[in-house]
């Protein structure tokens, strides 16, 4: 008697996890750039879990007994002008990366969902406001406004998180309401009235589930560029402030003055830019082949 | 398309005023008083009451926020970008002196980017799937993934470690001096616009690869044309309007870019003024300049509208 019981609950379990499995495979088969995107994203989010692990400990920890180091075993991406090693700042900087990347995005774009599904959906006097809030807020350059708002804000985590998600709102906006109104016109949710579904079911069970693709692909097209823009502020003295890990920061000031001596101290954090930058613009990409095949190769 | 014209200038007032109107409110959500700040000085004790009653007078800061943004907004219809807060010089002068240097790097950006970025695009459309074709994809992918800021430090790094070069500092204006002024401006300007270059390549591969497959290349083909101008005359003119579109979508990345460009290679332009002005506090100059970045942006997107009926001539704006 115990044995099917096993079975029935172990079964599902199992086959969702071979679903997973077969999904992944198929989408490295189908899109092997997007694959590789993943995988740099994944490796990135093993160095934010385990950094304290990888690393030598405290990325604070300075040294004056071991400035300026060349890469070597010990120290494995070299030292900073404080002693600092490296390669832990740097395996700290990818949970500042990524928590700034996903925070923003997400508190930005879900905003910009329910904003652009609202007035998609409720049309009219709101829905014209909006998309000239959305146009005047669009007029100024992204990067210009994440600064005029950090001006204004002060540096700090938290405050380029909101700069971020406040520069991405009016696109994803823009983006979803567009989605809405062509969605709202499928003769499925004009079904769903004629036969008296309520406004709330109309939204939840027959919009929001057809926007919810488009938005996820915005939403992962965001991704490396919010991660470029906190490095940039980062960088420009106006985003993260020392003496956390950020790869932007680690480049700011007098870096440069150390350049030419630890040539290790500009290369690395910024290849670690790279790396996560375009292993989301990867994935990005080729999830938006996927939704829309004409696309492809763009 | 007269009426076209009229219509999108008029389109544009209420996006101006918007935009002034934002701006003004970004500026105005500072936690904290500005007028307490500048009279603390960054120091720790009280202030004394009567100079903060002073200071907020002479920001004009103590009338209500309405009548500041009317003030303001008037200001600068009368050509008046008000006095920087920290200096009390002009904003507008400064403008103007720094205005060449930053509109030199954007015009050279966008130089580079079409220079590079055209043949990439059109060699991966007309050897689609070669090896060309897939180098040419790889440079737009890395080279869209490179932060700016970090190329310029390699720049920097490379040439001081290889070369013992660095580039000229100070105020180097092209009628002046033009060598000077050319080994400032070249790099920023490169890597501006090889990301310029990775997404103009992009857009001009696919488009072209649509275009190859129209019915009018095949008959300019069939008339015995030379392969040529096949490319140029027919394929390329109709192909370029999708490459406008995302470029002019570009701009503001394009400002973006000048903005740390000039700070990592020490040019004295709009974009090194906005990040001095953000670190000083000078809440005038930011203003000023965000909303300067705004106009500039606004006006090249109606040129760009402009620009699409002499590309294509059906695009006639009726």
């Amino acid at each position: 008697m115990a044995q099917p019981q096993a079975v029935s609950t172990l079964a599902p379990r199992y086959r969702g996890l071979r679903r997973l499995g077969l999904g992944t495979l198929r989408f490295a088969k189908k899109q092997p750039l997007g694959a590789a995107g993943l995988a740099m994203v994944l490796v990135v989010a093993v160095a934010a879990v385990f950094a304290p692990l990888l690393g030598t400990g405290d990325p604070n920890l300075d040294d004056f007994t071991a400035r300026l180091q060349p890469p070597s075993g010990a120290h494995w991406f070299g030292t900073d002008n404080f002693g600092r090693d490296l390669w832990t700042r740097i395996l700290f900087g990818a949970r500042i990366s990524l928590e700034v990347g996903f925070l923003s995005v997400f508190t930005g774009s879900l905003l910009g969902l329910v904003i652009g599904v609202a007035t998609g959906f409720v049309g009219g006097f709101v829905d014209t406001v909006t998309v000239r809030i959305v146009e005047m807020t669009l007029a100024i350059p992204a990067l210009l406004l994440a600064l005029a708002l950090m001006a204004t804000l002060g540096a700090g985590v938290d405050k380029v998180i909101i700069a971020i998600a406040i520069t991405y709102l009016p696109r994803t906006v823009r983006v979803m309401r567009g989605t809405v109104l062509s969605v709202k016109e499928n003769v499925y949710v004009e079904a769903a009235r004629a036969i008296g579904a309520s406004t709330p079911r109309i939204v939840f069970r027959h919009i929001l589930p057809n926007v919810a693709a488009p938005y996820l692909i915005v939403a992962s097209s965001l991704l490396g560029g919010a991660i470029l823009t906190e490095a940039t502020l980062s960088f420009l003295g106006l985003g993260i402030p020392p003496p956390h890990p950020s790869w932007g920061r680690m480049l700011a000031g007098n870096v440069s003055s150390y350049a030419v001596t630890a040539p290790w101290l500009v290369v690395f954090p910024g290849l670690a830019i790279s790396w996560i930058v375009l292993g989301f613009n990867l994935f990005g990409d080729a999830l938006r082949d996927i939704w829309d095949p004409r696309l492809r190769g763009r | 398309m007269q009426t076209f014209l009229i219509r999108r200038f008029l389109l544009i007032v209420p996006t101006l005023l918007g935009a002034t109107l934002l701006v003004f409110l970004i500026m105005r959500i500072v936690p904290g008083d500005i007028a307490y700040l500048l009279v603390q000085g960054g120091g720790e004790g009280k202030v004394d009451p009567a100079a903060l009653a002073n200071m907020r007078h002479e920001l004009g800061i103590d009338r209500p926020v309405a009548v500041q943004y009317l003030a303001w907004v008037g200001n600068i219809l009368k050509g008046d970008l008000g006095n920087s807060m920290r200096t009390g010089h002009p904003i507008m002068e400064e403008i103007t002196r720094r205005l060449p240097l930053t509109a030199q790097i954007a015009l050279m950006s966008v130089f580079f980017g079409f220079i590079g970025g055209l043949p990439l695009g059109i060699i991966s459309a007309l050897k689609q799937n070669s090896g060309a074709d897939y180098i040419s994809r790889l440079l737009s992918i890395f080279f869209l993934a490179f932060p700016s800021f970090w190329l310029g430090l390699i720049v920097l790094l490379v040439g001081m470690k290889f070369f013992d070069w660095s580039p000229p500092l100070g105020y180097n204006v092209l009628w002046e001096k033009p060598v000077t002024n050319l080994q400032q401006l070249i790099f920023p300007s490169a890597i501006i616009g090889s990301h310029l270059m990775a997404i103009v390549a992009r857009m001009t591969r696919s488009s072209m690869l649509e275009v190859l497959r129209e019915d009018y290349v095949r008959t300019a083909r069939a008339k015995g044309l030379a392969e040529a101008t096949v490319i140029t005359r027919h394929a390329m003119r109709n192909a370029m309007i999708p490459v406008i579109t995302i470029v002019s979508l570009q701009v503001g990345g394009l400002m973006g870019g000048a903005v740390v460009m000039e700070t990592v290679f020490s040019v004295p332009g709009i974009g090194a003024y906005l990040i001095e002005a953000i670190q000083f506090r000078d809440y005038t100059v930011t203003q000023a300049l965000v909303l300067l970045f705004a106009l500039i942006f606004i006006a090249i997107d109606l040129l760009v509208d402009v620009s699409y009926g002499w590309f294509d001539p059906r695009i006639s704006h009726v």
